[in-house]
């Protein structure tokens, strides 16, 4: 029923957009629509996507409230310059297919990117409609129609067309997804590439890091399969600096060209009393254990085991805190807090994920920091002491400072700790490559078209901007491929 | 790549050497670094084994493992032609190796296993080597002709006395330290608890220490921090910054705590394995 008068509602309004009279009133007026979820008490207890997707009818009608605008401030909001008022337009007209396509012109991964992207820091901001409400809940939902098309066609995607062999050689290392867009951009270009991977599986943060119930490993799973189709060679098990340097690749493997994308791997802790103590795990840790190596299913065939906390405390705010907490949730924690030592708004995490975190039950503790971890005689822990915060004046971030208020400690019933601060860069390829220039902090120095100060050695994403986002680091991938072809062509390297 | 095992053999009740097939790894490997194996690439547990030695030519690495876990366990069980999940490598920094003079290297247990790579080199680089070999009984004894052909001195000790000298190994090496002149490097590479005796025993002697961690790791790339030690009051990843690292400054005691972590758990998995043996008529 409600669905035949959702599908009234929207031929009415293509039929007033024929007839030229469609008013921005009336866009207005379109209710935001929401994305179906599973049941949020049923999720607890499943790794299952969460978020389940729009109908083509409420696609259709989410993209019935973009206005078209002139200026499209949204496109501007994008990294990668995505032509969104475009594809949004082809989706109101039922043209997926074309919505597609124009995506793709700029975004090789848009079922990743329409789940994992910040929108709401993005394309969603800048908004108009989100602008006219002051709210930017009320944006076009931008990523949940880029999801939609995305999800619509990887049932039966087709694989791009490679150029003849040129006979040059690349080397990619590292399979996140920065360096599945050069070796998928510069295999087109109808070069040799080989893609070296140090873990045992492909994927990089998208399948160690982000939870299956967040971005399902099958869309990982049919990128990479799509490389291989390609013709992209990819070994894993091999690890850069170690098994060969890059040196030996280019010197003696022959390789002609070289991307770094080896992401930012060095995970930070708090270096507080405690941290030692049995039950304290990085975020990366514990994500992986459960992510890659499935720990959850530890005695039922997989062999990594994670002692299941009852009481959990994850320290952080962003994505990756976010995503412990969640899982955490799912492996039958009782009581999981989440510990932000500033308040809500400044949570760097995607707005859905707090929302989701929240449906399911995550305690948030804002305002409030660990002082120590407090341990049992044989070294597990038994809670953590935090004091309360208040925020005071902004610092160079821009951002409220927060500042301890005194005599507030007070110890938080827990025994396991996640540690979700961030992560530095990896310092493998620094250790083991003399010539390529890093800055103080551990980074890889690049040129506008991602060119390192080694000859013929590129880098992007995570290893050159610090911990940054999906969509970065294919951007990054994008003008790294663009220059490698480039120089390539033109017989720079040899 | 099928990482092919070429060779087998049992070195003691619990303690197995394989040669794999891993070239890449075999041309690479200096002392001191290690790889991370797994019995099942499907979903095998990733564990780090030092690699004992490696021959280049035939493209194999050896690697020593004492049977404790359920992919030790399952490891010890592939014969001659199976093959590994995977074996990546070569990780962690290489040994120092250089002309120092005499340097004693003391061994426990399986740890004669990673030190016989770096006795060999020390040797090599023209150094006086000292072996002390400790054991609990003298079936736990490993490597003791290897090092035997190799060392300038070797002593035998073992806990209950049935082979050697009925010591721990912190005795002889106290007793080679008041030498003079005295050693100029010890390199520990045992049990948590021994190596933390020896480097008292060292720095009382003032004789630089070399230690070799085996911490619990799960990628041995840096990125999961599960390896981490406090080495002089800093963290410190043993699988990149390690896995050796000066005895004197290594917290010995934080790091004995958390070998426990998983112990409990690993146990249970191992009884389950063993009674899955059973059941499919292995003994
Ligand atoms: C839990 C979590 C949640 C996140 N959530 C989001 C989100 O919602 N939205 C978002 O936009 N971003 C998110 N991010 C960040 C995002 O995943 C990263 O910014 C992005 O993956 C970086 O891509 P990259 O190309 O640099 O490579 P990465 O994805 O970091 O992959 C690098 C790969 O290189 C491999 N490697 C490392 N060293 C070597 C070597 N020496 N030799 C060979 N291979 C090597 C690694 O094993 C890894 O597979 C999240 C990150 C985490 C950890
Ligand atoms: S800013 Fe919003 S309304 Fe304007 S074109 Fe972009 S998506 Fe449409
Ligand atoms: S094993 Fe993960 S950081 Fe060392």
């Amino acid at each position: 029923m409600i669905v035949d008068s959702q599908e009234r509602y929207l031929q009415e309004l293509l039929d007033k957009q024929a007839r030229g009279e469609l008013k921005a009133k009336d866009r207005y007026a379109i209710p935001p629509q929401d994305m179906p979820v599973q049941d949020g008490v049923e999720r607890r207890s499943n790794m299952s996507e969460v978020a389940l997707g729009y109908t083509a009818l409420q696609a259709r009608l989410e993209a019935m409230r973009c206005l078209g605008c002139a200026n499209a401030p949204c496109v501007e909001g994008c990294p990668v310059r995505i032509r969104i008022k475009d594809f949004v337009a082809e989706i109101a007209a039922g043209r997926f297919d074309h919505a597609l396509a124009i995506i793709k012109e700029n975004s090789l991964l848009p079922a990743v990117c329409g789940r994992v992207c910040p929108q709401e820091v993005q394309c969603q901001e800048r908004c108009t409609v989100g602008k006219k409400f002051k709210d930017p809940n009320m944006s076009v939902s931008i990523g949940r129609l880029e999801r939609f098309v995305a999800d619509l066609a990887s049932a039966g995607g087709q694989t791009p067309q490679v150029a003849p062999s040129t006979g040059k050689k690349v080397a990619v290392i590292g399979s996140g997804p920065g360096g599945i867009v050069v070796a998928a951009d510069t295999r087109r270009a109808g070069h040799e590439v080989t893609m070296f991977e140090a873990f045992h599986k492909p994927g990089g943060v998208k399948v160690y890091g982000i939870p299956e119930f967040r971005l399902p490993k099958k869309i990982v799973q049919e990128e990479i399969d799509v490389l291989e189709k390609m013709g992209v060679k990819i070994v894993c098990n091999y690890i850069v600096g170690r098994t060969r340097t890059i040196e030996q690749l280019m010197q003696e493997d022959g390789f002609d060209a070289v991307y770094v994308g080896v992401g930012a791997g060095l995970p930070k802790f708090m270096n507080i009393e405690g941290e030692y103590l049995v039950g304290v795990y990085s975020a990366n840790e514990y994500l992986t254990r459960t992510n890659l190596m499935k720990a959850y299913a530890f005695g039922q065939g997989a062999d990594t085991p994670i002692a299941a906390g009852k009481k959990v405390a994850v320290l952080g705010g962003g994505n990756v805190a976010m995503d412990a907490a969640r899982m955490a949730v799912r492996l039958g924690a009782e009581k999981v807090y989440l510990v932000y030592r500033r308040s809500e708004v400044e949570m760097p995490a995607r707005i859905e994920e707090v929302h989701h975190a929240k449906e399911e039950g995550v305690i948030f503790c804002t305002l409030q920091n660990p002082q120590r971890i407090l341990g049992s005689e044989d070294g597990h822990v038994v809670g953590m002491e935090c004091l309360r915060y208040e925020l005071g004046e902004p610092d160079e971030s821009g951002r409220r400072r927060p500042v301890a208020i005194k005599g507030s400690a007070f110890v938080l019933d827990v025994d396991t700790v996640i540690v979700a601060i961030g992560n530095g860069p990896n310092p493998l390829i620094e250790q083991t490559t003399p010539g390529l220039e890093f800055n103080k902090w551990g980074n890889i120095v690049v040129d506008e078209g991602c060119r390192t100060s080694m000859k013929g050695v590129y880098a992007g994403g995570d290893i050159v901007l610090g911990a940054a986002t999906i969509i970065l680091a294919m951007g990054q991938g994008r003008i790294a491929a663009k220059a490698i072809n480039a120089d390539l062509a033109a017989k720079k390297l040899s | 790549m099928l990482y092919r095992i070429v060779a087998h053999k049992q070195l003691s009740d619990n303690v197995f050497q394989i040669d794999v097939d891993a070239p890449l790894v075999a041309r690479a490997r200096k002392a001191g670094q290690f790889v991370i194996v797994s019995s099942d690439a499907a979903s095998g547990e990733r564990i780090p084994l030092t690699v004992a030695g490696a021959d280049p030519e035939a493209g194999t690495i050896r690697l020593i493992f004492q049977r404790v876990g359920k992919t030790t366990a399952a490891m010890a069980d592939i014969p001659v032609g199976g093959a590994l999940g995977y074996v990546a490598g070569p990780l962690g920094r290489p040994t120092h190796i250089e002309k120092f003079g005499t340097v004693v290297c003391v061994g426990g247990g399986i740890g004669n296993a990673p030190l016989l790579a770096i006795a060999t080199a020390m040797k090599e680089a023209g150094n006086r080597v000292i072996t002390i070999l400790g054991a609990r009984t003298q079936e736990l004894v490993i490597l003791e002709d290897e090092f035997a052909g190799l060392s300038d001195d070797i002593i035998v000790v073992t806990d209950d006395g049935s082979h050697g000298r009925k010591a721990l190994v912190t005795e002889p090496l106290k007793e080679i330290c008041s030498r003079d002149p005295r050693p100029n490097l010890a390199v520990v590479i045992g049990p948590t608890i021994m190596m933390k005796f020896c480097c008292e025993v060292t720095k009382q002697f003032e004789v630089p220490t070399q230690v070799s961690l085996n911490t619990i790791m799960v990628d041995g790339t840096g990125m999961c921090g599960g390896c981490r030690v406090e080495v002089g009051g800093k963290t410190k990843f043993v699988c990149v910054d390690g896995p050796e690292f000066d005895g004197h400054q290594v917290n010995f005691d934080q790091m004995m705590r958390r070998m426990t972590a998983y112990k409990e758990l690993e146990k249970r998995e191992m009884e389950q394995y063993q009674k899955h043996r059973c059941k499919i008529g292995l003994k």
